[in-house]
């Protein structure tokens, strides 16, 4: 039963790899819903892995490290969200500052930890019971860490959120229709401010996961344009936290197999996979357009200012 | 003629409001210059006064969206400061803007949760339902909960509006220009629903630049006029041209000269035009209509049924689907701007900023954007300054255009001359089609008047005029056949002359005139 070990093997990597692709994404969708765009999840992401790393490898505590990660990936957000809420600045330019700024802050600090080994990674779970179910008990209940499942709790609940609560008819509304929001007395600023935050703490938890779960090393660099995907993968789960789930597992499937295929094909050409999906999707849903847009939220990357039409 | 300002005396009814002296300035204007104005528990007070005259500066200024410069806002004998919508609701004041403040993808029950206190956290949309089917059953306001609200129409969505109103305990409810969307039997709908919670005691400020409508709805009318009160009066002790002697300043005709039509051939065709809107919905299905050299074709209808992508389509901005469009006997169907307006198809645009002039060029040349790249203004790739001074130099006197000078930047021209300059543009050179999309929208009495003016002449010197307008009364007055248009459908075409406003009003609600599909278009 060969095919079945590779098959096991593959989808348990491939939740694996898809855990900081669902973690951005669902921060990405929290602050997009909102109205925002935040193209810096590659540098929030980043900041947050280096974060994670420093702070498990100075104590011994990988939880202290995510927690550490998921704060400054909250304040690169707060940035973003000054400068783009309150300055009014061009939030794709603002993102995009974010990301390089992200990247080279990161490949600075962490000059020093190159190399550094990492004794205290985040557990792996198995998962009593549910492990020992043939076939699937490998699959999906052994070896992932807790962030896996905290992940599609975290989808679950940020689904419910959105579109079950009074905040998310808030939250929606503000991406929607921010001028009629205002005209009911709800603060958009606030909302925006809290939204994109709280969108940057996840990427910087999906960022530390790499960092102290995944490798568990630090490279510069290795986020490795996970955050691009993860703007890709907004888009294609149409601002849905609960298709974010089987989206971002597909493309950590996509990333586990370009490793994984390198027998067979050019490593190269593999490495590309990820991202000419990620072009593919972004050009479908660019094509398939109206039914696409008609998903976006309405002010999505428009700054709000009151009076204006 | 002028009634009685109300002083804040601390009587036993204070009015339900009063703003007194309230003065607001925008860079380069006085939009409310020592306003006062004070409203009554039970009372329908319309607002009267020509576009910009300050009135929605006045109202937004009272929901909190704006701060006076100075003056006071006195809300039931209590001095208050409003600072922003959240307080304006919170001392019962509601706001129906003329663009409605709805999300439009989400359901009314949504809507009328969002920002609402007292909502539970969780489900809010489902516990909201059922005070919303009370309350729009006690005041005859029918609409279903559940529905999205861009599947409604303009008239049930300015009802949802009203809702949210009510259900925050507005006693205060601000209406701006609540008719401009309405079909008349709809507007007929909403008089009844304002006297309705005019006899449970709420106040209505009615905003309105119609004259009858303000003379039959209201008990009292302020008349503005720049920023500034004329007056105020009882409906009932007042005619139609004293107001319109208030609202403008001037003795004001309400006719225009208006020769026969003699329609000669026909200029353009539209057959079985199919198209979408921006997010991908039918917004035309099967537009068919003729219009004739020395005609006016007026095309009604509600907002948002399908005017602007008609417009687009027939001025190769938005692609067709399905159809066909003959302009002069020739098949132009997905040609490019260009080449229509090469074949002299004129276009007026809806937005005159956005789409009709280029706002950073000068007067001069946006006068000739449309024929910048031929002679004589253009050799060999480069422009001819003198040329193009020379024909603006014309232009700007025929036209009548106010600008400092011809090389004013194009954006610091009043709405009138801006209006002015791309008429100019347009109806230079003979053009045999004119497409004009609300060409006096937004625009002072005597603008208006030479719009309409201008327009007509087209007419008289052969040009086939297809006129897009939501304003009935310009329609009745210019057209000679009018179509009306309900859900990307023409519900029927009539003569000007036959036209009554009852049959009128129903098409634009949807019933179709079936005699006329076999008379033909």
């Amino acid at each position: 039963m060969d095919w079945v070990n590779w098959l096991v093997s593959t989808v348990s990597r491939a939740l694996a790899f898809g855990v900081p692709l669902l973690w951005g994404t669902l921060g990405e969708i929290c602050a997009e819903r909102a109205g925002v765009v935040n193209l810096g999840v590659e540098g929030m992401m980043i900041l947050g892995a280096f974060t994670a790393f420093a702070v498990a490898q100075s104590t011994g505590q990988p939880g202290l490290g995510l927690l550490c990660a998921a704060l400054v990936g909250g304040g690169a957000a707060l940035f973003h969200a000054f400068l783009t809420v309150t300055l009014r600045a061009n939030q794709y330019v603002s993102g995009l500052a974010l990301s390089m700024f992200g990247l080279g802050l990161a490949g600075l600090l962490g000059r020093g930890w190159e190399g550094k080994p990492l004794a205290a990674t985040l557990p792996t779970l198995t998962l009593p019971g549910l492990a020992r179910i043939p076939v699937l008990g490998p699959m999906l209940f052994q070896d992932q860490t807790v962030l896996t499942y905290a992940g599609v709790l975290l989808a679950v609940l940020l689904w419910l959120l959105l579109f079950r609560t009074r905040w998310g008819v808030v939250i929606r509304s503000v991406g929607e229709s921010p001028a009629t929001a205002d005209a009911l007395g709800i603060r958009v600023s606030l909302v925006r401010y809290l939204c994109v935050g709280f969108g940057g703490l996840l990427a910087g938890v999906g960022g530390g996961y790499l960092s102290v779960a995944y490798r568990p090393a630090w490279t510069e660099g290795m986020s490795a344009g996970m955050g691009w995907i993860v703007i890709a993968l907004t888009i294609f789960a149409a601002w849905d936290p609960l298709q974010a789930i089987w989206g971002a597992f597909f493309f950590g499937a996509l990333y586990h197999l370009s490793y994984r295929l390198q027998a067979y094909l050019a490593p190269e050409l593999l490495k590309l996979m990820p991202y000419l999906f990620a072009v593919v999707v972004l050009a479908a849903s660019g094509f398939g357009g109206a039914r696409w847009r008609r998903r976006a939220p309405g002010a999505l990357g428009l700054p709000y200012v009151r009076g204006e039409r | 003629m002028v009634g009685p300002v109300h002083a804040p005396t601390p009587d036993a009814h204070p009015p339900l409001v009063l703003l007194k002296d309230i003065t607001k300035r925008f860079p380069g204007v006085v939009a409310n210059d020592r306003v006062t104005f004070a409203l009554h528990a039970g009372e329908i007070h319309a607002l009267l006064g020509e576009n910009g005259a300050g009135k929605t500066t006045l109202m937004n200024i009272l929901y909190g969206l704006y701060r006076p410069d100075s003056g006071e806002i006195w809300v039931k004998g209590r001095r208050v400061d409003i600072r922003s919508p959240r307080e304006a609701i919170q001392l019962g004041i509601g706001m129906v803007h003329q663009h409605f403040k709805l999300v439009l993808p989400h359901t009314v029950a949504e809507n009328v949760a969002l920002g609402l206190a007292g909502t539970p956290f969780w489900a809010p949309a489902r516990a909201i339902g059922r005070k919303l089917r009370e309350l729009s059953q006690r005041y005859g306001l029918p609409v279903d909960p559940d529905r999205r609200v861009w599947e409604l129409s303009a008239g049930e969505q300015q009802r949802v509006e009203i809702l949210k109103a009510l259900i925050r305990g507005a006693e205060v409810l601000i209406l701006d220009e609540p008719t401009s969307v309405l079909t008349p039997q709809e507007a007929q709908e909403l008089f009844k629903v304002l006297a309705r919670m005019k006899a449970e005691g709420h106040g209505i400020i009615f905003i309105s630049h119609k004259l009858d409508e303000v003379l039959s709805v209201a008990d009292r009318i302020t008349v503005m006029r720049r920023g500034r009160v004329v007056g105020t009066v009882l409906a009932a002790e007042t005619n139609k041209a004293e107001l319109a002697r208030m609202m403008v300043g001037r003795e004001v005709v309400f006719r225009l000269r208006k020769g026969t039509c003699r329609p000669g051939e026909e200029a353009l065709l539209v057959e079985d035009l199919h198209a979408r809107n921006d997010r991908g919905l039918w917004a035309l299905r099967g537009v068919t209509f003729r219009v004739c050299r020395g005609e006016i074709l007026g095309i009604a209808g509600v907002a948002g049924n399908g005017q602007r992508e008609l417009v687009e389509v027939l001025t190769g901005l938005r692609r067709a689907e399905r159809g066909r469009i003959v302009l002069l006997g020739r098949d132009v169907t997905n040609r490019s701007p260009r080449l229509l307006s090469d074949l002299g198809c004129a276009h007026v645009p809806e937005e005159r900023i956005r789409m009709g002039i280029v706002p950073a060029l000068s007067v001069e040349e946006n006068l000739v954007l449309k024929r910048h790249h031929r002679p004589p203004f253009c050799w060999r790739g480069l422009l001819r300054p003198k040329a193009v001074r020379a024909f603006a130099q014309k232009a700007v006197e025929d036209y009548a255009i106010m600008t400092p000078s011809l090389r004013t930047p194009a954006k610091l021209l009043s709405g009138g001359n801006i209006q002015r300059l791309i008429l100019a543009r347009e109806l230079s050179g003979k053009p045999a089609v004119v497409i004009a999309a609300h060409p006096t929208y937004g625009l002072d009495v005597g603008a208006t008047e030479q719009i309409r003016q201008l327009l007509l002449r087209q007419r008289e010197e052969g040009a086939a005029v297809l006129l897009v307008s939501e304003d009935l009364e310009e329609i009745l007055e210019l057209a000679d056949r009018i179509a009306v248009m309900f859900r990307g459908e023409i519900m029927g075409i009539v003569p000007a002359g036959e036209a009554s406003l009852e049959e009128i009003g129903l098409m634009m609600a949807g019933e179709r005139r079936l005699a006329v599909r076999s008379e033909g278009i």
